[in-house]
């Protein structure tokens, strides 16, 4: 890369290494379409554990001490860990991290946790640490009970509504030049607000904020989709990914045939999620297993990876605040 | 709409015209089917019970039964299935109240009886016994002046 920086938003990384990724994925994202591509797949969604906050908090131990050995590294050769989900005070990924005596920061920007984790564990790596694990992750059980209903409350849902993913993904980043990946820029999202006060229709919330930050990308590198072979979003969702197509055909940019939304993916038509899964589970489970290994088979060369995220809570809700959404993205190339 | 450029002003508008609808007809046939299916189970034990008790207790013993019958359900996982496809059909029953209270009551086992079960039990239907007695108490008071004139 000739320049040393881009403009505004987008900053250059350099030799930030993606190492590997690992996954912990629920029973109903193991029947969905990425089901093969997971590290490690539950049959219980509790697994083993009396409550679904215990489970989610094991998941993120596993996908930490996942990535950890599986590249060859042992705990203490990890410098950092960052990264979150969307419990109150992010306890799921914080006490996981009380088990790996490191360094830790605890992120929060709902379903764009992993990309933040990547943009944050990324400068770090440049400001010399040598391993940096970046961690996100949800639980439907346990979003569901903070967000909206008991689980056995019988209520109908609406079209627009998705599914919350249950998995944890960590992605190990080094200073070191081997791996599969490296992350070459990331653009830092803005909190964009279009008004929209239902919350379960999220992709709409989040589509304008999505259609930011890839422009903003776009202007900043003088690149065009043409350049990419995919652009992954984290959980527009199915009406989300078709309102993000007409924001930036407005803007003259066409990313169709190269867009694919990880929660309008994840799981297939006959699973009735209507609009697909939602959750920081979405992106951080789809770039650590399929992304990864399509770069590692050599078929991706150069991909955007933008994790979308809406930053309500249920108080601002039932208060009547319209839906605040912020998009980061990363640049990945082989 | 079509080639009009999407701003924030008009955004929520576009948004309201691009999402999928609620399939209306089809919500309205399962929440009658499965509403008058609830209600005649409930007559039906009225009848059952009119055997040995008088009506008054009949009722009282059927709505009992029907209440008990959906808290069962709900601790198994059915109740929450029927709710997904039979919306208010399920939901304005008494069948319907009874899910409420036990939903929350099971999730929140996890807390303990105190905090958990005994705080968060009415977290759905507080509101509906909230309103519900305060509405009683102002048609009572309205059918009260209204007597009295």
């Amino acid at each position: 890369m000739s320049t040393n920086y881009y403009k505004k938003r987008t900053l250059p990384f350099f030799d930030v290494y993606v190492d590997d990724g690992y996954t912990v994925a629920g029973p109903k994202e193991k029947d969905g379409k990425y089901g093969d591509c997971f590290d490690l797949t539950l049959t219980d969604d509790t697994f083993g554990e009396k409550t679904f906050e215990h489970a989610e908090r094991k998941m993120f131990s596993h996908a930490i001490d996942g990535v950890i050995s599986k590249a060859n590294l042992l705990t203490k050769d990890v410098d950092a860990i960052v990264g979150g989900d969307l419990l109150n005070q992010i306890v799921s990924c914080s006490f996981a991290a009380r088990a790996v005596h490191t360094a830790y920061l605890g992120l929060y920007n709902a379903c764009a946790t992993f990309c933040e984790a990547l943009i944050v564990g990324g400068a770090m790596i440049g400001r010399g640490m040598e391993n940096v694990v970046c961690v996100a992750g949800s639980h439907f059980s346990t979003a569901e009970r903070q967000y909206r209903y008991p689980l056995e409350l019988g209520v109908l849902r609406s079209p627009v509504t998705q599914w919350t993913a249950t998995g944890v993904g960590a992605t190990l980043l080094t200073s070191r030049k081997e791996g599969v990946a490296k992350i070459t820029a990331a653009t830092t999202g803005r909190v964009v607000d279009f008004g929209i006060m239902d919350t379960n229709n999220m992709g709409a919330a989040m589509a304008p904020s999505a259609c930011d930050t890839i422009c903003a990308f776009f202007e900043d590198t003088g690149s065009s989709p043409d350049d990419f072979d995919a652009l992954f979003t984290g959980d527009l969702g199915k009406l989300g990914s078709e309102i993000l197509y007409d924001l930036l055909a407005q803007r003259g940019i066409d990313v169709c045939d190269r867009h694919v939304d990880c929660g309008a993916t994840l799981f297939f038509d006959s699973q009735k999620t209507y609009q697909g899964a939602s959750g920081a589970a979405c992106s951080a489970l789809v770039f650590n297993s399929y992304v990864l290994s399509n770069f590692r088979s050599g078929k991706f060369k150069r991909i955007l990876l933008a994790g979308t995220g809406a930053l309500m809570s249920p108080t601002t809700s039932f208060q009547g605040d319209s839906i605040p959404a912020i998009t980061h993205l990363v640049e990945v190339r082989a | 709409m079509q080639n009009e450029p999407i701003t924030q002003s008009n955004y929520k508008q576009y948004v309201f015209e691009k999402m999928p609808k609620s399939a209306h007809w089809k919500n309205m046939f399962w929440a009658f089917v499965v509403g008058g299916t609830i209600c005649t189970i409930g007559q039906g034990f009225i009848e059952l019970y009119k055997l040995w008790f008088s009506q008054q207790d009949a009722s009282v013993l059927a709505s009992a039964t029907l209440v008990a019958l959906a808290a069962l359900l709900t601790g198994v996982g059915v109740y929450d299935r029927i709710g997904r496809f039979a919306g208010a059909g399920s939901t304005i029953p008494i069948t319907g109240f009874s899910n409420a209270v036990v939903s929350p009551a099971l999730e929140f086992r996890s807390e303990g009886y105190v905090y958990g079960v005994g705080a968060k039990m009415f977290q759905v239907a507080g509101p509906v016994i909230v309103n519900g007695v305060t509405i009683s108490v102002i048609v009572a008071l309205i059918t009260l002046i209204m007597n009295a004139i």
